[in-house]
């Protein structure tokens, strides 16, 4: 469950920025291909940011698929695993997106 | 017992030094106020101050709010392992120290590679090692009976080292300039895949006893591996494990993966692990300079 652990960045990366500001939202983003579940992240968070600015912040996660290029023959697509092999049947592909774990943005509630 | 909340020491990480005994509490797996909904598995053997009052809390999110600023971060979530797992990489590499991050599946042999290889190797090269286990500190000892210096790093509940541990582990351990440090990791294909700690390589011990479609079920460590090592060769003859095929999974999802084959308990294909081992401590020595 390294999910956990990852909230607990998350949220503290959140907390050291909001500098006592309360937050409304997180939105992170994360490769399809980055090794952490979702659905356990979103689940640890509520947990973890319970007493610091991001208590009760809704979480976006905005999925970035899998991209390669290959370093065979040059063409770039969509990879679903780590490991799918080129079209022209080479392995050594050279990963261009997919394996982000990002916090990417907060919003703050607004200033009464 | 923790400051914070006095929870039972299963919910911490802790460091033991095996040369002098002496243990230490490194963090705590709960470093946030008690939430809410977390179910205490360690004995509740304090005098809280806090009452634990918290009401559940169902997403009551702040919906409702107008919205407010946006706050661009673009940070890395693991940027803070990161940067100190790039310290003690460059610690290790101003020492001229090779260190090496082992992992595997729960009882793929690392502790008795590790055990073979310090009494083999004893006369030439001086290793050190990071036992990471959630708990206990059998393997340290068996570490240290092999004749090497150990600290034993107990995660927990934690599934996997990360690079304060290490940095931590190192200030106990105290390796000498030019020696090879081995860091154990928490047996485990997962998480350690994700958590740098600063190593120069990673080495993936898969055993015949396992299925051949390991580095099909879990790329990630595999991927990020720079070793594979098959072990338990001896027991080939029992099991149907498929050497061939558990390679070609390898390569697939790694095609630069080197892989070696030995058996830690008769010594086959030792010599071949104890060569990569003097290479890549060659490189480090070279690689000061470079």
């Amino acid at each position: 469950m390294h999910e956990l652990g990852i909230a607990r960045n998350i949220v503290a990366i959140v907390d050291e920025a909001a500098k006592g500001r309360r937050v409304v939202c997180v939105t992170l983003e994360i490769g399809a291909l980055a090794g952490v579940m979702r659905e356990a992240i979103a689940f640890c968070f509520d947990a973890v940011a319970a007493g610091t600015a991001a208590e009760g912040a809704k979480l976006d996660i905005v999925v970035v698929e899998g991209r390669a290029r290959c370093q065979a023959c040059g063409s770039e697509f969509a990879t679903e695993t780590l490991f799918a092999a080129c079209a022209c049947g080479s392995h050594h592909l050279t990963r261009l997106r997919g394996e982000e774990l990002n916090v990417k943005s907060m919003e703050l509630m607004e200033a009464a | 017992m923790c400051d914070h909340c006095g929870c039972g020491e299963g919910a911490a990480t802790t460091l033991l030094n095996l040369q002098t005994g002496k243990e230490t509490i490194m963090r705590h797996r709960h470093d946030h106020p008690h939430d809410h909904d977390h179910h205490h598995d360690h004995p509740h053997d304090h005098d809280h101050d806090h009452p634990h009052d918290h009401d559940h809390h169902h997403h009551h999110h702040a919906h409702a709010t107008s919205p407010g600023a946006v706050v661009e971060l673009e940070t890395r979530v693991l940027a803070k392992n990161d940067a100190l797992a790039r310290e003690n990489r460059a610690w290790f590499t101003g020492r001229e120290i090779l260190a090496l991050n082992l992992v595997s599946s729960p009882g793929a042999g690392k502790t008795t590679l590790l055990e073979r290889t310090i009494r083999d190797l004893a006369a030439e090269l001086r290793l050190f090692v990071i036992e990471g286990d959630q708990a206990t500190a059998n393997d340290g000892a068996r570490i240290r009976a092999a004749g090497a210096p150990a600290v034993q790093v107990n995660t927990g509940t934690g599934c996997h080292l990360e690079a304060d541990m290490v940095a931590r582990g190192l200030q106990e351990l105290r390796p000498s300039a030019g020696s090879i440090v081995m860091i154990e990791n928490v047996g485990n294909l997962v998480c350690p895949a994700l958590f740098d700690l600063g190593e120069r390589a990673k080495v993936v011990i898969l055993s015949v006893t396992e299925g051949e479609d390991k580095p099909l079920k879990y790329p990630h460590m595999f991927k990020a591996a720079e070793l594979m090592i098959l072990n338990k060769l001896d027991l080939l003859p029992h099991v149907d494990f498929d050497v061939a095929r558990a390679i070609a999974n390898a390569s697939e999802v790694n095609p630069a993966i080197s892989v070696l084959q030995l058996s830690a308990r008769n010594g086959q294909g030792l010599d071949g692990w104890y060569a990569w081992l003097r290479r890549e401590a060659a490189n480090v020595r070279e690689a000061i300079f470079n």
